[in-house]
Formats: C-alpha cells, sequence, structure tokens
C-alpha cells in the first residue's frame, strides 16, 4: 500500500459522501444521511492513514520530514482539517445535512491536490527546517477548517432565511424542511468561529514566533503575514457583531462568508498573485 | 463648564464607546491594509515604479502607499482603536465587576423571572432542615452556596468560575500590552544587516534606516558554506561565527554555529542567517594581439577595471569548470562584460584553457587587445539579519495574555444557581454566561437529582 493510492482512495470516498449528502438532502431518506456520514468517516480515516504513511515514506527516502512542506500537502491536510471539524461538529450536534456544504470543500481541495498538483516527496528547504512550522502550521489550518464550516454553515443561513422570508412554511419544500431552523445555524456559525477564531489567533502568535526566531522580527507586515490579521480583523468584526443590534442575523452569515473568503485568499491568493517571505507555491528567501 | 460643552464630551463618550465604532473600525483596518499588500512596501524598486504613471506614483508617495503601516492614517486608526477598547471597558468594567463582587443572593420573584432556567416543587422537611440538606447537596453538586435569610425566607446562592466574566477584558488589555511591547522596540531597537568575509570580523552593523551602530564588540565569521541535496536542492547554509571582546575570543561564543532558523544571540543583539556570497578575486591578462605588452587585471566580483583602450570590464559570472556550460570544453572560464569608451557593450567569455580562442575572439571582433582568464581566488561571505528588540517579551507576555483571555471568554462559562426556600416550597433556578444549552442540561439534572433527593419522586 502507498500512501498516493490511499489519497486516491480517501478522494473517492469523499465525493461518494458528497454525492450521498446531496442525496439525503432531496430525499429525505435518513439512512442516505448516516450512509453518507459513515463514508465521510472512512474518507478520514484513509486520508488519516495516508498522511501518516507518507510522512514515513519521507523518512524512507532519507528526507523525512512532516507532510507539511509544500502546497500540495498543504492542501491535503486542509482537506483533511475541514473533515475533521466536520466530525467534531457532527459527534456533537448531529445535523447530518451540513455535510452536504462542507464534503464539496473537501472534495475540492483532495481533488486538486490528486490532479493537478506535482504530489512527490520533496527533501525540505532551509527556511523549513524548524519545529515551529509543525506548530504554526497545524493550528492555522484547523483554524482554516473551522471558518470553512462555518462558511458552509452560512451559506445554509442564508438560503433558509431567504426561503423563510419570501413567505413559504417550512415543511412545504422539502430540502428546506431538512435544513435547521435559522437559529440554531446562527449558532452553530458562531461556535464554529468560536473554535476558528482562538486556533488562528495561535496560528498568527506560532507564525510570529517562528519569524522572531528565524528572522530577527515577529511582525515584517508581508503580505501573508497582513492577510493573516486581515481575516482576524473580520472575524474579530464576527464576534462583536453579536453585541451590536443591526449585525446579527444576515449579516453575521455575510461576514462569515467574507471572511472564508479572505481565509482563501491569505492561503492561496496571496502565493498566486502577491509575492512575499512564505515558501508554499514557491519564491521565499533563504 | 456650559451645558453644551458637556453635551459635547458626552456624545464624544458615547461615540468612543459604541461598539458600532468597534465594527466600523475593525472591518476599515482590514479593507485598508490589502492597500500594502499590492503595493511594494518600502523604497519602491524601479521595476515596478515604470509600471506606474508618474501621477499615479506621486499620488502614493503623498499618501504614504509606500510605508502605508506606518503612515499617519494607518497609525490613527490603531490608535482609534485602543481608545475605543479602553472606553467600551472603562464603561462597562464597573457592571461586571458588580455581577462578580455582589452577586444577587436573594431569588426575588424578579430575579426568578428573568432566568431561564428554574423548577419548583413542595416539600415537606422543615425549612431550617431543608437549609442543611440544600448546602450539603449543592457543596458536593455543584459549588459551596451562601445562604441569606430574607423575609423569614432561605435562599441559597452558589456560582463557579464568576472571574472568567473579565476574561474579555483580559484579551482587550492583551491588545493594548502587544502594542506598547511593539512601541518599545520600534523606540529602543533596531534591525540591520552586515556582510562579513570568511576570516574577517566587523563591529558596526548598518541599520535598515541607514543608521551606523557600533554593537560594542567584534564578530568574526570563521567560515561560511552551503550544503546541497542530492537533487542539488540546497540543505543547509552555515556560518561559523565568533564574538570577540577587546579582540578575545568569547569563550561560549566561539565558533558558534549559526544556520537558518537556528541564530545566534548575544548581549541582547541577534545574529540571523539570511544571505552570502563571494567577495572573491579573479584574475586576467589583457595584452596586444600579439601576446606582448601583457597587463594583469584584478577584479572582484562588485568592481570593474579600465583597460588600455579606455573600455571598461566587470565580471558577470565564472566558473571552475565550464564543461557544465560547453560540454566539449574544461577548465575555468568567465563572462566578462566590456563596455566601450563610446557606450555599448557586449559579453565576452574569457577561458584559462585555451588562449587561441581568446585570441580568435578578439580577431572576429576586430578588437585590439586579447583578455586571458587566470583563474579566482574564492572568499565567500556571510549576510547576516541584525536585530535587537527589548519589546519582544513584552509582546509575548501580551500574546500569552490573550491566548489564555480567548480561552477563558470562549470555553469558560459563569455558572449561577439560586435556591429558595418558601412556604414549604423549593424553588431553583440558574444561568450561565456561556453556552446555555449545555447548561440547560446540566440544569435539568440537576434539578431533578435534587428533586429525587428530597422527595424520592423522579419526574420534576
Ligand atoms: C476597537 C476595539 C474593541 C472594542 C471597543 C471591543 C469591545 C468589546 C466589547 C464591549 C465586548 C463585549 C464584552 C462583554 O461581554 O461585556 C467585546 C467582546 C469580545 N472582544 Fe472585543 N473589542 C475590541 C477589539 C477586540 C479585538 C481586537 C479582539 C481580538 C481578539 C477582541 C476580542 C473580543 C472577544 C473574543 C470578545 C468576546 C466575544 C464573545 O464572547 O463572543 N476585541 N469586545
Amino acid at each position: 500500500m502507498t500512501s498516493s493510492l490511499l489519497f486516491n482512495v480517501n478522494t473517492i470516498a469523499y465525493l461518494i459522501s458528497m454525492l450521498l449528502f446531496f442525496a439525503f438532502m432531496a430525499s429525505r431518506a435518513k439512512a442516505l444521511g448516516t450512509a453518507g456520514i459513515a463514508v465521510a468517516y472512512f474518507g478520514l480515516l484513509a486520508q488519516t492513514g495516508a498522511i501518516a504513511l507518507r510522512w514515513k515514506e519521507s523518512y524512507d527516502m532519507g528526507v523525512g520530514h512532516a507532510p507539511l512542506s509544500n502546497l500540495y500537502e498543504s492542501v491535503v491536510f486542509f482537506s483533511w482539517t475541514i473533515v475533521l471539524i466536520f466530525a467534531l461538529l457532527d459527534l456533537k450536534y448531529k445535523y447530518r445535512v451540513i455535510g452536504a456544504f462542507v464534503m464539496p470543500f473537501a472534495l475540492l481541495g483532495m481533488t486538486w491536490a490528486q490532479l493537478g498538483m506535482n504530489s512527490g516527496i520533496e527533501p525540505l528547504v532551509p527556511a523549513l527546517q524548524s519545529n515551529w512550522l509543525l506548530y504554526h502550521v497545524i493550528t492555522c489550518f484547523l483554524g482554516y477548517a473551522a471558518f470553512a464550516v462555518a462558511c458552509g454553515i452560512s451559506i445554509m443561513y442564508l438560503i433558509k432565511a431567504n426561503h423563510d422570508e419570501s413567505g413559504q412554511k417550512a415543511g412545504e419544500s422539502s430540502i428546506m424542511s431538512m435544513f435547521p431552523p435559522i437559529r440554531v445555524l446562527d449558532d452553530l456559525n458562531y461556535r464554529a468561529i468560536m473554535i476558528g477564531f482562538p486556533l488562528l489567533t495561535l496560528g498568527i502568535i506560532t507564525g510570529a514566533a517562528w519569524a522572531n526566531y528565524a528572522w530577527g522580527t515577529y511582525w515584517s507586515w508581508d503580505p501573508k503575514e497582513t492577510w493573516s490579521l486581515i481575516v482576524w480583523f473580520v472575524y474579530a468584526a464576527f464576534l462583536h457583531a453579536r453585541f451590536t443590534r443591526g449585525w446579527v442575523g444576515k449579516r453575521a452569515a455575510w461576514l462569515s462568508i467574507i471572511g472564508f473568503a479572505a481565509t482563501i485568499f491569505c492561503y492561496l491568493g496571496v502565493n498566486l498573485f502577491l509575492s512575499g517571505l512564505h515558501s508554499y507555491g514557491g519564491g521565499g528567501k533563504m | 463648564m456650559t451645558i453644551k460643552q458637556r453635551d459635547f464630551l458626552h456624545s464624544m463618550w458615547d461615540f468612543f464607546c459604541s461598539l458600532k465604532l468597534t465594527m466600523f473600525l475593525l472591518i476599515s483596518l482590514a479593507v485598508i491594509s490589502i492597500i500594502g499588500t499590492i503595493i511594494p512596501q518600502g523604497p519602491p524598486p524601479p521595476e515596478y515604479l515604470v509600471t506606474i504613471s508618474q501621477t499615479k506614483q506621486q499620488l502614493y508617495q503623498a499618501l504614504g502607499f509606500f510605508d502605508m503601516y506606518h503612515s499617519w492614517w494607518f497609525v490613527l486608526l490603531l490608535y482609534l482603536l485602543t481608545v475605543n477598547l479602553v472606553a467600551c471597558s472603562i464603561k462597562r468594567l464597573p457592571h461586571i465587576w458588580k455581577i462578580i463582587s455582589q452577586p444577587a443572593l436573594v431569588l426575588s420573584s424578579g430575579l426568578e423571572q428573568s432566568l431561564a432556567n428554574k423548577a419548583s416543587f413542595k416539600c415537606s422537611d422543615r425549612p431550617d432542615v431543608l437549609k442543611e440538606k440544600l448546602t450539603t447537596f449543592l457543596s458536593s453538586e455543584f459549588a459551596r452556596p451562601v445562604v441569606t435569610e430574607a423575609d423569614g425566607d432561605w435562599h441559597l446562592f452558589a456560582q463557579k468560575t464568576p472571574w472568567c466574566r473579565l476574561s474579555v477584558y483580559f484579551v482587550h488589555l492583551s491588545v493594548i500590552v502587544i502594542f506598547i511591547g511593539a512601541m518599545i522596540g520600534s523606540l529602543f531597537g533596531y534591525k540591520g544587516f552586515v556582510n562579513i568575509l570568511e576570516g574577517q570580523s566587523i563591529s558596526k552593523v548598518m541599520t535598515r534606516s541607514g543608521k551606523e551602530i557600533d554593537l560594542g564588540f567584534s564578530l568574526r565569521c570563521d567560515q561560511f558554506s552551503v550544503a546541497l541535496y542530492k537533487n542539488g536542492a540546497p540543505k543547509e547554509f552555515k556560518s561559523i561565527l565568533t564574538v570577540l571582546e577587546n579582540g578575545v575570543p568569547v569563550p561560549d561564543y566561539t565558533n558558534a554555529r549559526v544556520i537558518v532558523n537556528d541564530p545566534l544571540t548575544y548581549k541582547g543583539i541577534t545574529f540571523y542567517q539570511s544571505s552570502y556570497g563571494n567577495a572573491g578575486s579573479y584574475f586576467f591578462t589583457v595584452s596586444g594581439l600579439d601576446g606582448k605588452d601583457s597587463i594583469p587585471v584584478t577584479l572582484d566580483t562588485n568592481t570593474s577595471a579600465t583597460l588600455p583602450d579606455g573600455s571598461t570590464m566587470s565580471v558577470v559570472e565564472a566558473t571552475d569548470d565550464v564543461s557544465q556550460f560547453i560540454p566539449n570544453l574544461s577548465g575555468p572560464a568567465a563572462q566578462v562584460e566590456i563596455r566601450g569608451p563610446q557606450g555599448g557593450s557586449e559579453k565576452v567569455v574569457v577561458y584559462a584553457n585555451y588562449p587561441e580562442m581568446n585570441i580568435q575572439h578578439a580577431r572576429e571582433h576586430k578588437g585590439a587587445l586579447v583578455l586571458q582568464y587566470k583563474g579566482a581566488q574564492k572568499q565567500m561571505y556571510t549576510g547576516l539579519q541584525v536585530a535587537k528588540d527589548p519589546g519582544v517579551w513584552i509582546v509575548w507576555l501580551g500574546c500569552a495574555l490573550m491566548v489564555l483571555g480567548i480561552y477563558g471568554a470562549f470555553l469558560m462559562s459563569h455558572r449561577r444557581i439560586w435556591i429558595r426556600i418558601q412556604n414549604g416550597h423549593v424553588t431553583i433556578g440558574g444561568n450561565a454566561s456561556k453556552n446555555q444549552a449545555a447548561f440547560e442540561h446540566y440544569f435539568g439534572g440537576l434539578a431533578s437529582k435534587l428533586k429525587k433527593q428530597l422527595t424520592g419522586e423522579e419526574q420534576l
């Protein structure tokens, strides 16, 4: 068994899980929801195994390091964290239908990684040879994943809220009655961000600590740092929205979606469009 | 103070206490920060300037876009954020403090109505016996209660982690602590840069703002080396450094290894591996076409020499083995750039092992001078970033405070339980500052357990 084979199994599992969730939403057959989550768990397990295997394979090649060192590995890890956070939410609240709005993010990541990227294991460049890499990347990506889940929930919120406003009673439309009430969606959104915000904060702090350790400056306003701060500001605004009349409900849902868009830009856009010190996706200094 | 003035101060105060301002500031900061990620910060490089128009350049300069995170308007926003934060805290803290320090000990009917979680049942025990039972119950199940008698009724009050209500204020305080740390760093610290040739030492560094700083000691570079992976990618950049006080090596700082991600700190000044280069010399001779009047020319990477015919020459690149570029040749070679006295330049490869090729080249190009390459002497230098930041510990303190504060704000909850014994009825009520759903569940369990203990009945 090789890690790349296992990654393929895991990608197909996410695809099947997503389709099952779609079918569940359309048909309201409970068994489909259960099957969807079961396949998602299976995929998560396969992916966990694959990541561990890839880690071991890098040691077998004599360039051993945690599989978090390039764009391919980070996208895979991101996808893993999204399903992990979704699984935790599912264990606690059991709103299966959320899977239909979260699994696509995980699937998109895995498909892109498997089909569009070079998956070779490479040795670690000097800039990344630090334990801080592990702390920094893990906290950041767990935070990003929580924001991805919050974004999926916010999209559900907006769909449901628009539907409720347009006057139809719940229950009239089969799909809408599957959605949790908007009050619950609003609460889940908040909870997901309450998981993500502390993790992002830790991610920024560990990043600053690493930068200080490696370059002597904890903050140099490099585009990636700045974008992570932008994301942080948006979610800080979201948290305060709770206390400000007029900034709850739909606006909070939009803030959460904008926050995730900024997160994705921070993660990918900065590397693709802007230059800086962070070395995922090429470039970077020593 | 006139009434008008007082009104003005009042509205100022309300303005700074408002959470709408907070939202505005947080979102503005998020949006405005984008500018500096698109426009390069610091002295703009010429490659960038040619891509924008003159007017744009002047506009950006005037608005401070080339150093926007230090521009007055960005700093103003940060100050407003700080004032907003402090004002909000001053306004709300007394109320929160009162909740913590003077809790309502008595379950009045008004309080009872405001509680989301409550239960009530009959109990035939005598009030003072009941009081003891309930005290024991709360102590073992929740927290030690305060018992109060009011209007002939007994009231019990117990709470858990009241101080976690302060967590949010610690988060806010941490933001200010971090600002203070950053300020101290920028006032009393510096960031600089220095190149040291192998075998040489320096005692001064240049800061980013172009100031020269005397370290008060010397730093010697004993060696610099690069290690590569099998595939040619860099594996390690390593400097061996020695700190010297009055020319004498300091014992624990002799032959210290500095690599990327592993700096050297001495007397609060830290040296980070950041770049490297070759400052070695290249040796040439210049002669006429007949090989007579040969004179030596020595160059290093950054200098150029003037040749007898008035043109200048500089080294672009040099190698010890040219075969990797031109497969059927071997030995050292250098690519040099020759600038004619009337302008115009050409690049020429000069070989060490093939004097006839050098002559032929001169002939073909109607030149009167022949260059011969005699080889190079390597001398590596290490490029170190130098930083001194006495505020950094305050920044880490602020960060720790923030993490603890966020933990308290999100994951802890101030939970309160009241019990009243009145006319043979036991009424229990409670609330929590966070996570209502979990508390509801907990409260339900607690109330039915209590009822079972007192009355033996299962259901509430
Ligand atoms: C302009 C500056 C700010 C002001 C005026 C402000 C004000 C407030 C106020 C009044 C509250 C409600 C406290 C309460 O429950 O009584 C609050 C909550 C909070 N603030 Fe801020 N804040 C500011 C900036 C920040 C920043 C930069 C952060 C980033 C970490 C932050 C994190 C929080 C958190 C985590 C909460 C608790 C939210 C919750 O419990 O859901 N605040 N803030």
